[in-house]
């Protein structure tokens, strides 16, 4: 660890302070020494294997490797003497003489640092040694993504160690010894055959050829790139990266983690999807142009003609029907600037607050329960804090196929010493990392949690300093729980007694302890509950506020966080202000110069479809979002759609929602704008434009601009820039944002001015309630709507997988990762499988009270006995065909975690 | 068959659990165990079964099966002759023992006679160089070397194929 204290150290001559436990390495490379490496990597411990960064130290009797070095005061280095050059030279010879010289056909030429050494040492002649006479290895291309030649590996041991300490897979080791040793996969199996997760990682690391990106090879030479830094566009980490594309085909070549965040993404991490899931780009689907429906065919128009009459459409219905007839879904997917301007579209123009967007579908709950707890609806602690946690608590999230990046973060913990508990119906990859599981049936989380809350009370392991100086209410959820025993618990929640009261010990006991929760725990009926009864827990026990202590959802899009920030939700202004107070509706009032704001809470999403078919939205803005795949109950949502006087839809491929619309506005993927992301840990993040708008797609923020001009509101924002210094200025949250500030690393909110660094934690000295304590809030348990019966024996539960992003539209259109996924995968477990005659891959119909669906079965232990679980990324299997549409009554989150459904074996000649 | 010897070695990996050694030690016995069972080798079952138990990574196992040249992750006969290549054995007619060796079993360093009986293998010094030349076969060893004595001690393990 870094500490205050510096040594004075002499480099060629010059004295420099140095602080205590800095790797010299990176001093020097700081300090613009010019210092050759090819094993040493930011986000790595260095081993000192290429020996290339070796300097000589007086009184030392052998040269020694800066990456490794230990600094001691009055220490003197020579970084360039003769005997260093001479060192280099033979160790760079010694490389060579195993590389091949083949650069003129190598993937990485003109990106490779053991051909840029080779060119700065041997310029106009051979290395010592001559090259690589023979090739050794056979080339490994069975991965979809990733192809080794070994012959290049010049055994840094970069990706033995990347896979190892950042993606906590190990699929690398380095096998044989001392020359003959090289980075094998287990038994040498080709990649395609091993637990490889195709992050990618080993392909951005590897200094040479030897690992390269598959899909990237032979799209363009490295001198035809330009590099642009972005953030990922898909889920709520937020990971950093660095984009490198060709601008005259205007297409991406290939992706790598920033090394500029190691706070978000340890300065390399990625995921399958964020390394490799961008050539939806350029996909031909992509709508190219604005369409106008004619005659139940969509025909494509100018801007202009599609423009003037979504205007008037708009202004149409609101003059006949009222403003509230008009509803808004914004998009997580959508910078916050766009979601900004569309929600000053919905009230200060049209004077309605039915504006929502997906978080209704994922983390209402969460943003309704913690707020009624704690003040504040987020995640409370940043996403390295994690490794600061002495017992971790996963419950209702599946993180390393869903939050990949912060997955491999949890199980880093673990090796660090963390203790893991898993709560959760599913056998997920976490498991495997647990000292602890609770497999709960699905549904009794809200039980779990109080009977948690119950063993520790009655142990007497709560925190009373805590309770009673920073919270308010702990007496009515102590009576509240009494009755949650573990012997209570247990027959509800079929987990074993002995486990709940050994895991309330161990959450109790800690000194720091983090609950991760996600989908699991908000996809409910009692989703808000779910969600105080863990604020409850924390409090209970003190662990919130302070390092490793913390109630941390994970939120699923690249910028869930930041559209309900920025106002997209029916009841808040942008900044989290409520819609329904007086002194608020004054100051935007003023803020957008406008007479009238509506003080009526909106509707929510899953609300206006009920209000479609009643007959009171007439028409629905739809930007990003495909509520056709996503919400409950598929064939509702459809008729509903099917019911609009007038629907607008923006997006950059046509889905099963475009179709409804009478107004497709085509577009601009997140590579083709500017504008930030607010990450799951409150981190306001740049979004950089890498291409130009493909075909005669517009940004979002571009189109949106041109609308509020048509509809009669003066809008000029000459760029996302000018709009984010708007939105500083109405949400006191994000006071402090700019783009200036947030160039490099991002910020966390809240940032109240300019000189305000963010908030890492929150609720360190007081909550962000109204009288600064928290609130305890008792909760009952209550059964899930819908329960396996005798007709419908099974419980459904639905999710996400690794590979695939939501309803598809943007991973099923790069053809790598939906070659390994391409179809549904119905997982069932094994003994239920037995019974119903059903082997793997057999088709099987699923049907529940609503619909049925039919796709190939999966037979896995990840399924507990008497439940099925279906990813609902695939259109042709949709998984909303099934789930039920009951909503929470609070936060109006549909129950996608708990249905009841039948399954049978689809005899081929039923198949139509 | 195969089945039955992987559980074997799983039991096998539990009683090595309950001594009080280092978990590296543990995986190093394992890997003996292993071979021991799977005739000279460590097939990708046993290596699975180690990880398992064992609680390790399974490229981990690899590794140090790779790392020492005691274990062979290829599969090797059934028994295990290792000539002593260090000088000692070299002045002493080591050269003309290994040419034997060869010439008897049909087979180079490294490889594996047809009947998959014998492997012939090279070692480093095997610490008994007043004997020498040495060679080990399997766990025993052999001094004072001859190109006479050489036939008779390879066909008394020939007699192990009835």
């Amino acid at each position: 660890m870094i500490n205050e204290k510096t040594l004075s150290i002499e480099i060629d001559g010059k004295n420099y302070n140095i602080p205590e436990g800095k790797n010299l390495l990176e001093f020097l490379l700081e300090n613009g020494f010019d210092i050759p490496h090819l094993c040493y990597h930011p986000a790595l411990k260095s081993i000192g294997a290429c020996r290339m960064c070796v300097v000589e130290v007086e009184g030392s009797k052998n040269l020694v490797t800066s990456c490794t070095a230990e600094i001691r005061e009055g220490m003197k280095i020579k970084t360039n003497s003769p005997l260093v050059k001479e060192s280099r030279e033979v160790n760079l010879s010694l490389l060579l003489k195993d590389h091949p010289d083949d650069c003129m056909t190598c993937d990485q030429n003109g990106n490779c640092a053991l051909q840029d050494l080779a060119y700065e040492y041997f310029p106009s002649g051979k290395p010592l040694f001559g090259y690589m006479k023979e090739k050794r290895y056979e080339i490994d291309d069975s991965s979809e993504f990733i192809v080794r030649d070994l012959n290049k590996c010049i055994k840094c041991q970069l990706c033995v160690r990347v896979c190892d300490e950042v993606e906590g897979m190990s699929i690398y080791s380095m096998v044989q010894r001392g020359h003959e040793s090289y980075p094998s996969t287990f038994m040498n199996l080709p990649l395609a055959q091993t637990n490889c997760v195709s992050c990618g990682e080993c392909a951005s690391i590897c200094p040479t050829g030897a690992i390269v990106e598959k899909p990237s090879i032979g799209k363009a030479r490295w001198n035809k790139v330009e590099k642009v830094k972005t953030t990922c566009l898909y889920c709520g980490v937020g990971c950093q990266i660095d984009v490198y594309f060709d601008p005259k085909k205007n297409d991406i070549v290939r992706i790598q983690g920033s090394s500029e965040n190691r706070e978000v993404n340890d300065a390399i991490a990625t995921c399958v999807k964020g390394k490799f899931g961008y050539s939806f780009v350029n996909h031909p689907d992509r709508l190219k142009s604005p369409l106008l429906k004619k005659n139940g065919e969509f025909v494509p128009v100018t801007w202009d003609e599609a423009l003037d009459y979504t205007a008037k459409k708009l202004i149409e219905i609101k003059e006949k029907y009222g403003p509230d007839s008009i509803g808004f879904l914004s998009s997580a997917r959508c910078t916050n600037e766009e979601n900004y301007l569309l929600q000053k579209i919905a009230r200060a123009i049209i004077g309605t607050n039915n504006i929502d967007h997906c978080a209704r579908l994922c983390h209402a709950s969460t943003v309704a329960g913690l707020s009624m707890t704690f003040g504040a609806g987020a995640m409370t602690n940043p996403i390295g804090d994690i490794e600061f946690a002495e017992v971790i608590i996963a419950t209702g999230t599946n993180t390393t196929e869903n939050h990949p990046v912060y997955g491999s973060r949890v199980k880093r913990a673990v090796r660090n010493g963390s203790h893991l508990i898993v709560i959760d119906p599913r056998k997920i990859e976490l498991v495997d990392y647990a000292e602890l599981w609770l497999r709960n049936l699905p549904g009794t989380d809200l039980a779990i949690l109080n009977g948690l809350l119950n063993v520790i009370i009655h142990e007497n392991l709560i925190d009373e300093e805590f309770i009673s100086k920073r919270t308010e209410g702990f007496e009515e959820v102590k009576k509240a729980v009494e009755k949650y025993t573990p012997s209570y618990v247990s027959k509800i929640s079929g987990v074993d007694e002995k486990k709940l009261v050994k895991a309330a010990e161990m959450y109790a006991k800690a000194k720091t302890a983090s609950i991760l929760y996600a989908m699991g725990i908000t996809q409910h009926v009692s989703g808000t509950k779910n969600v105080i009864a863990i604020a409850n827990l924390a409090m209970a026990t003190g662990k919130i506020g302070r390092p490793g202590s913390g109630v941390n959802p994970l939120r699923g899009q690249s910028n869930v966080q930041g559209a309900g920030d920025v106002g997209c939700l029916p009841n808040l202004f942008p900044g989290n202000q409520p819609v329904s107070k007086e002194s608020v509706i004054e100051k935007f009032k003023m803020a957008w110069n406008v007479e009238y704001l509506s003080d009526k809470n909106g509707l929510t999403s899953v609300e206006m479809f009920d209000a479609i078919m009643n007959g009171k939205i007439k028409a629905l803005f739809v930007m990003g979002e495909n509520p056709v795949m996503s919400h409950p109950d598929e064939s509702h949502v459809r008729k509903a759609l099917e019911k609009l006087e007038f629907m607008v839809d923006m997006d950059i491929f046509p889905n099963d929602t475009t179709k409804y619309a009478h107004v497709i506005l085509a577009a601009s993927s997140g590579f083709e704008k500017d504008g930030t992301f607010t990450n799951t840990e409150r981190r306001v993040q740049r979004v950089r434009k890498v291409l130009n708008p493909v075909g005669n797609s517009k940004p979002d923020w571009m189109i949106l601009k041109d609308l509020m001009n048509r509809l009669g509101y003066n809008a000029h924002y000459e760029s996302p820039k000018e709009i984010m210094e708007e939105i500083s200025k109405v949400s006191p949250i994000y006071a402090g944002i700019s783009y200036d500030r947030i160039e490099h690393k991002g910020i966390q909110w809240p940032c109240r001015s300019i000189d305000d660094e963010g908030t890492a934690i929150l609720h360190q000295n007081s909550f962000s309630t109204e009288n600064g304590l928290g609130k305890f809030i008792p909760v009952e348990y209550t059964e899930p709507p819908e329960i396996p019966d005798e007709e419908y024996p099974f419980y459904l539960s639905t999710g996400r997988i690794l590979y695939q992003y939501h309803t598809g539209t943007m991973t099923r259109r790069v053809k790598e990762i939906n070659d390994l996924r391409p179809k549904v995968e119905i997982e069932i477990n094994p003994e239920d499988a037995k019974d119903l005659g059903i082997k793997d891959g057999d088709i099987v119909r699923v049907s529940s009270r609503r619909g049925s669906i039919e796709g190939p079965a999966k037979i896995t232990e990840r399924s507990q006995k008497g439940l099925v679980f279906i990813p609902f990324h695939y259109a042709e299997s949709p998984a909303n065909m099934l789930t039920l549409a009951a909503i929470d009554p609070i936060a109006k989150i549909p129950t996608f975690k708990v249905s009841a459904v039948k399954i049978e074996k689809v005899k081929v000649e039923d198949r139509v | 068959m195969e089945m039955e010897k992987v559980e074997i070695l799983r039991s096998r990996i539990k009683e090595v659990k309950t001594q009080q050694v280092e978990k590296g030690d543990m995986i190093l016995s394992s890997l003996h165990l292993a071979q021991e069972l799977f005739e000279n080798s460590i097939p990708l079952e046993a290596a699975e079964a180690i990880a398992e138990e064992l609680d390790v990574k399974i490229e981990r196992i690899y590794e140090l099966a790779t790392f020492y040249s005691m274990y062979s992750t290829k599969p090797r006969g059934k028994h295990l002759i290792r000539l002593c290549e260090s000088l000692p054995c070299h002045v002493v007619e080591g050269p003309q023992i290994e040419k034997k060796l060869k010439d008897i079993l049909k087979i180079d360093f490294g490889q594996t006679t047809r009947d998959g009986l014998f492997t012939l293998e090279q070692t480093s010094c095997l610490g008994i160089c007043g004997v020498g030349p040495v060679m080990m076969i399997d766990g025993d060893t052999y001094g004072n070397l001859t190109v006479e004595s050489i036939e008779g001690i390879i066909e008394k393990y020939r007699g192990d194929r009835k």
